[in-house]
């Protein structure tokens, strides 16, 4: 019965994105204020509904309900229980109907937080909200219902697939999620003002929150997903350059795109088109993302659940928002007012630069993505475009835009002198090829890339604090005076140094992981040694271990550095029992930022075991630089002028049209 | 600078920039992608000793033999035909006989496909998609699922 309302108030919530859809449109059409004001309450409805039906499923899931088909296909009695929780969308029809809860949840934040927009652009929003939320809801209710019951109820379940019982399950699909669709709203502020044909530096002032905000969650999840696959998959990579990494990577660069260029149309007025277009197509990824990740149409190593049918349920909603909010942009853009022009030398020039290296790098991924189903449905031929082609492609991309990231904060508006910024940024320089130096001359095989590498990660954390040192006046005043500057200066400046010394740090690891890594794979038998970046690893046997809803054979090492103790690792082997299915759990040791990582292959015939072992040079730097970046983005949430709704009257009220008196 | 000159050196650096850019990409995708082949394939196709190619199938059958250390040596079948690889490292977990992998690596002259990677997914009712539409051409789809 329970489960029945579940379902019935998923169907409430379709039938009331509908309303949301077509009432207050045909409100701001007709002028008539009470249609207008239907946006609000059935937004915030359907998120009241979309949760009760989600909390349907959750229940179902803790309770052990077999009798509902998609909790019999993933979960089973003896599963701890925040695995039966995460569970919910560790399958393909929870997992949508998570992504309709955010939906959802997004548009009553538009419809609460909103309350200072102009009433007919806050209806508008959500009019497209209501529109791409009713499109997922159908696709749910059609082809991915995950209420369908089973009759009679199986005793037990099929136990929910062991490479996602962890609390990674728990964080990155929620925290990818809330980023992807965090972007619908920036896309329906885009569609909004193409509609309304309208288009103003308050409009950026709205849509700069709330792209701010989809882009710390779209980094924590891709960070979070980035570090369960390199510890779970127990390979010891980080980015495969994967069809479904890719896919949440091309919204994260469009997105780091828009989070630049719509500062640049709030304080200057200019790049205004280019905003809207930006707006549209970092959504437009974030659904191009779902439909790769959900079709199953490019082969991945994370893809899970996929079904190529209702892929193209997808396909047809991508097509229809990606089309349609394309012609409304060809057709309507040329109606909105021009912004200024600049001199190419200021930040605005500077932020044009970061636009043109993200969206081309954003472009050549995207290009690498999909080429193989191009090449495919043209010749028949199946190719594979993997890590060769992106680090290629990519990387002489990223390493000029990572070069000029130092420049952009210390260029003045309008028209900046690059050689007054230049000296500057002498100190930083220098330091830059002082650790170029060190690395060159004291790191073991360390070459010269990476030498250059961990420069150019130096200069960019030297950069983000000297902008800091610049703009407290370091070395000008007082430290008393530096100390008050200092703390007048606005969240957002801390934000943008943050965000860009946490850059620093991810390039820092990547640069020192990939290039200094150190790798043994041997057959090992217990008391057996093996050396490894000064480290001795000495293997001490397999010992059965029994878990909850699985068994193991645990690889006991323990390690030692310069003869000495120094730690234990458990690597282990498990068979989950209700699928009979095998997975590795590496054993990582960490040591400062870098980690002993050992896995455990497969038994050999003179009782020995193949051990996979690494040393990981400064690898957490990696996903530590992604949480600075997503704290820098936080701060500058935090920053009073960027609060959420809360752009001042005065400004606001130019803005407001005459046919839609306010609330 | 006028603001003529000032956009056009805008759109000239953007369009120069692209220009180095697609270059970039057209070699890469020249030199960087690797074709996928199925057994089968390789009677009709012709690929040179030392050209990168991925390799998919099912495992065949009671090939797979363990030699010294980490060596390991098993035959990638269609049903059809089958094709001889040799790989050192570890596989994956879902690695076994008759389950669907793909491999990557090259042919030796004399005929054996040198593999460094193997991939079989972690769902275990997966078949790598190349594999599944290789075998549904064939007609052998069946067997494997």
């Amino acid at each position: 019965m329970i489960v029945e309302i579940g379902h019935f108030s998923l169907v409430l919530a379709f039938a009331l994105s509908l309303v949301q859809f077509a009432v207050p449109l045909a409100g701001t059409r007709m002028g008539e204020a009470r249609l207008v004001a239907v946006a609000g309450p059935s937004a915030v409805a359907g998120f009241a509904l979309t949760a009760l039906s989600f909390a349907v499923l959750t229940a179902a899931y803790v309770q052990s309900d077999f009798s509902v088909a998609n909790v019999w296909e993933n979960s089973h009695s003896a599963k701890p229980l925040l695995y039966k929780v995460t569970g919910v969308w560790g399958n393909h029809e929870g997992s949508m109907l998570l992504w309709v809860l955010i939906l959802a949840f997004f548009g009553a934040l538009v419809a609460w937080f909103g309350t200072n927009l102009p009433a007919s652009l806050r209806a508008n929003v959500l009019v497209v909200q209501g529109l791409v939320g009713a499109a997922f809801l159908l696709f749910i209710l059609a082809t991915s219902n995950p209420f369908a019951r089973l009759d009679p109820a199986p005793l037990e379940g099929r136990d929910l697939n062991p490479i996602l019982q962890d609390i990674g399950l728990a964080l990155h699909p929620p925290l990818l999620y809330l980023g992807y669709v965090g972007f619908s709203v920036c896309f329906s502020f885009a569609v909004a003002a193409l509609i309304e044909g309208r288009i103003d530096a308050a409009w950026a002032r709205w849509v700069r929150p709330w792209t701010l905000a989809a882009w710390v969650f779209l980094t924590g999840g891709i960070a979070m997903g980035s570090y369960w696959a390199y510890y779970e998959l127990g390979w010891g990579g980080w980015w495969f350059w994967d069809p479904v990494e890719n896919a949440s990577f091309l919204p994260w660069l469009s997105g780091t795109a828009l989070l630049h260029s719509a500062i640049v149309m709030e304080k200057r007025s200019a790049l205004k088109i280019w905003t809207l277009l930006l707006a549209i197509l970092t959504f437009s990824l974030s659904l191009l993302g779902t439909f790769l990740v959900r079709s199953g149409v490019l082969t991945s190593v994370h893809a899970f659940a996929t079904d190529p049918a209702r892929g193209l349920f997808i396909l047809l909603i991508l097509v229809f928002f990606i089309g349609g909010s394309l012609s409304l942009f060809a057709l309507r853009a040329s109606t909105l007012s021009q912004g200024g022009l600049f001199h190419p030398v200021s930040r605005e020039g500077a932020l044009v630069l970061n636009n043109l290296f993200l969206t081309t790098a954003a472009a050549t991924v995207l290009t690498g993505t999909l080429y193989p189903l191009l090449v495919e449905a043209v010749t028949g031929d199946k190719i594979s475009v993997g890590a060769p082609f992106f680090n290629l492609t990519f990387i002489p991309l990223a390493v000029p835009l990572l070069l000029a990231v130092p420049f952009g904060p210390l260029l003045a508006w309008k028209r900046g002198d690059l050689w007054a910024v230049s000296q500057r940024l002498h100190a930083a320089l220098g330091c830059a090829l002082l650790a170029v130096a060190l690395v060159w001359f004291f790191v073991d095989g360390a070459g010269v890339l990476a030498a250059l590498g961990i420069g150019l990660a130096a200069w960019l954390m030297l950069g983000a604090l000297t902008d800091l040192a610049v703009k407290a006046g370091v070395g000008k005043e007082r430290p008393a005076v530096v100390w008050r500057r200092l703390k007048g200066l606005s969240r957002s400046i801390f934000g943008t140094a943050a965000a860009h010394f946490g850059l620093g740090l991810s390039v820092l690891g990547i640069v020192a992981v990939t290039s200094l890594e150190v790798e043994r794979i041997e057959v090992m038998r217990p008391g057996d040694t093996v050396e490894i970046a000064g480290y001795t690893l000495r293997f001490e046997g397999l010992v059965p271990h029994r878990g909850p809803n699985f068994t193991e054979e645990q690889g006991r090492f323990t390690y030692f550095s310069g003869g000495v103790r120094a730690g234990e690792i458990v690597s282990s082997k498990r068979l989950y029992t209700a699928r009979q299915m095998p997975t590795t759990e590496a054993g990582i040791a960490t040591r400062g930022f870098s980690q002993l990582y050992v896995a455990l292959g497969d038994a050999t015939a003179n009782d020995g075991v193949v051990v996979r072992a690494w040393w990981k040079p400064q690898v957490l730097l990696i996903w530590i630089g992604g949480l600075v970046m997503m704290a820098g983005g936080t701060i500058s949430l935090l920053d009073r002028r960027l609060r959420v709704g809360a752009p001042s009257r005065r400004r606001a009220r130019p803005a407001r049209s005459a046919e839609a008196p306010a609330e | 600078m006028t603001r003529k000159q000032k956009r056009l050196s805008v759109i000239g650096g953007a369009m120069a920039f692209l220009a180095v850019a697609s270059g970039l990409v057209f070699y890469a995708l020249g030199q960087k992608t690797s074709y996928f082949y199925m057994p089968a394939d390789l009677q009709t196709a012709s690929v040179e000793p030392g050209q990168r190619i991925r390799l998919g199938g099912l495992v065949e059958k009671g090939t797979v033999v363990r030699g010294a250390g980490t060596e390991i040596a098993f035959a990638v079948t269609d049903q059809v035909h089958s094709v001889r690889v040799a790989y050192s490292g570890i596989l994956p977990d879902l690695f076994r006989e008759e389950q669907g992998i793909v491999t990557e690596g090259v042919f030796r002259p004399d005929g054996v496909f040198v593999a460094d990677s193997v991939l079989a997914k972690h769902d275990e009712n997966y078949m790598p998609k190349e594999v599944a539409d290789g075998l549904k051409e064939t007609g052998l789809w069946q067997h494997a699922q």
